[in-house]
């Protein structure tokens, strides 16, 4: 994906989620994340990608 | 427990039986092949299995009843065949309402519809929802039907002790006590089981958190026999809701109580009352109820290390406990018993060595485990135990309103038979074989042949099945029973088999050992290791 089309959907998503109430933010990134991998359909690609967005989470 | 007012066995629908203990003591055998501790579902099954076997049982019951309250109410296929082998089969059939369907909904909306697979080249349907009281009525039936087994009720085992080649019992009844001598011991004395304390063992595993009420209702509702699921309804935000229907107008309904619920008071009669009516406003039934029986239940996996101490099995709850979802609980208790009813059939006949009863651990215990990661699943779904579970759950059903990919999450994954793919007893093979044929260790599917199902033309002990007369007449110095099948036959096709192949079919109707191109010392090396070694 070029660096235009990814802040594209940075931008949609970022959109988006200030349309929805913060406390719900959780559930729309984990139904997110099932419709991605859903459409990506590669079990351990996605696998991969969610460990990836794991790290440097500690602030 | 009841509504006020009501006896404990007072109930809408089943009249329970009152049994005295023995009264001519002086005529009382005091010793058996095989002494059965607890007179529930699994324990007359294990005796009707052993008369099957033509061995002599005495079962023993504290109790001078059925079972109450609202308990195992789900029989699947492979119980039914059980059920079947053991002639106890008549009323089951006459009483027990079949299903394949199932439906989950989500805040209202229906989310899943999921059908088992079913077929007429099956004998029986996927599930049969029947009460407990049903089903030890019937079996009890089949066990008065039935001069090698004497039942003693009102029976308690207070003792036991390992002497010489058997175990002798002290049983305790109104009369009084005495000792009670038996080669081997089964102990189907359920979830809290006596004779697992006595001997000091313990089961092992996990315990889920959430908590149910069952409530039973009598209501005239006209809903087919479909088992509903019913998560995060208006009426129960956050919890879980199922709903069975039984013989008799019964219906079944669990609920999940909140972390935050006191279950005291939610075991107050006005509040379960509220609860369901609440349920029932849910499903839009609007007509007449009464309330039958109501308890609590939350969901563990235990299980012992070892299902045997030394002349004594453990069979049922004894032995193992699984979460209700998945409905594992009765079936898997009848697989043990029919598993261990053939195998002490064959070595107190003498035509098998007692290394036999060495597979009844690792077979049975091994479909336990698979059990527990099937119903474990079920459970994460019903039940979320953590923070992630509960987002993903949640985020799952959300998604599923309009996308049916996500709604097959909610699919219960139900009882299949376990594959005893790793058992002493199988011998696995080589050769190229279809991927739908079934494995070494399965169930024998099904399949129509020209008078009735595969399933009626089994024998009562091991069978060959075959394709080739020739093959048959080889093994006639085995004992065992064979049935010769046309190569173009439904069942041939249903078993990936072709004119050469051969099956070596389990007294249990598992599948011992398959062959692409059979000979007869390979056949009967397969029927030695499935007996546990050579013949006595």
């Amino acid at each position: 994906m070029s660096a235009a089309n990814i802040e594209t959907v940075y931008e949609a998503l970022a959109l988006k989620l200030d349309t929805i109430p913060t406390k719900q933010h959780p559930l729309y990134l984990a139904k997110l994340a099932l419709l991605l991998a859903h459409e990506i359909d590669d079990a351990p690609k996605v696998i991969t990608q969610l460990n990836a967005a794991a790290q440097n989470l500690s602030t | 427990m009841r509504p006020a007012g009501r006896a404990e066995t007072e109930s809408l629908y089943f009249s329970y039986p009152h049994f005295d203990a023995p009264q001519d003591r002086a005529s009382l055998p005091v010793s058996a092949p095989v002494a059965i501790v607890g007179a529930g579902p699994i324990g007359m099954t294990a005796a009707l299995g052993l008369a099957r076997e033509g061995i002599r049982s005495v079962v023993f019951d504290t109790k001078a009843t059925f079972n109450d309250g609202s308990r195992a109410i789900c029989i699947a296929r492979q119980s039914f065949h059980i059920l079947n082998q053991i002639g106890a089969i008549a009323p089951f059939m006459e009483k027990a309402l079949g299903w394949t369907t199932g439906r989950s909904f989500y805040r209202g909306r229906q989310i899943l519809e999921f059908h088992m697979p079913d077929s007429p080249a099956e004998k029986f349907r996927p599930m049969y929802n029947l009460q407990q009281q049903y089903i030890e009525q019937f079996l009890w039936q089949a066990v008065q039907n039935e001069p090698l087994i004497d039942l003693r009720w009102q029976s308690t085992i207070t003792d036991v002790a390992d002497v010489g080649n058997g175990v002798t019992l002290t049983v305790t009844d109104p009369s009084g006590s005495y000792p009670f001598t038996a080669d081997w011991v089964l102990a189907a004395d359920g979830a809290r089981s006596p004779l697992r304390k006595i001997r000091g063992l313990r089961l092992k595993g996990e315990n889920y958190e959430g908590r149910y009420v069952i409530a039973d209702v009598q209501m005239p509702h006209d809903y087919p026999t479909i088992r509903r699921a019913l998560f995060d309804p208006d009426c129960r935000r956050g919890g879980t809701i199922l709903i069975h229907k039984q013989p008799d107008n019964i219906w079944r309904i669990d609920y999940q109580l909140r972390d935050d619920e006191d279950e005291t008071e939610a075991l107050r009669e006005e509040t379960v009352r509220a609860s369901v009516a609440a349920v029932l406003a849910e499903i839009d039934y609007d007509g007449p109820w009464d309330l039958e029986w109501w308890s609590v239940y939350s969901a563990n996996t235990l299980a012992l290390d070892d299902y045997r101490d030394g002349r004594i099995f453990f069979i049922g709850d004894s032995a193992h406990i699984v979460p209700i979802f998945g409905v594992r609980g009765l079936n898997n208790g009848l697989a043990d018993a029919h598993n261990i009813a053939w195998k002490l059939g064959w070595v107190l006949r003498g035509d098998a060595p007692v290394t036999l009863l060495d597979s009844y651990s690792p077979e049975r215990r091994g479909a336990t485990l698979d059990v527990f990661a099937n119903a474990s699943k079920s459970a994460r779904f019903m039940t979320p135990p953590t923070a992630g579970w509960q987002l993903m759950r949640d985020a799952a059903l959300n998604l599923a309103l309009d996308h049916p990919f996500a709604g097959q999450l909610a699919n219960p994954r139900q009882m299949t038979p376990y594959t005893y793919a790793d058992s002493p007893l199988v011998t696995n093979d080589e050769g190229s074989w279809s991927k739908t044929a079934p494995l070494p260790g399965a169930a024998l599917p099904d399949a129509i042949l020209e008078t009735g199902h595969l399933s009626d033309h089994l024998g009562q002990g091991f069978t060959l099945l075959t394709f080739d007369p020739e093959l048959a007449k080889s093994v006639g110095h085995l004992p065992i029973g064979t049935l010769t099948l046309p190569a173009d036959s439904p069942a041939a096709q249903v078993l990936g088999a072709t004119a050469r192949s051969a099956f070596l079919i389990r007294p249990d109707s598992h599948i011992a050992a398959r062959w692409s191109q059979a000979t007869p010392s390979q056949i009967e090396a397969a029927f030695t290791k499935s007996i546990g070694g050579p013949r006595p």
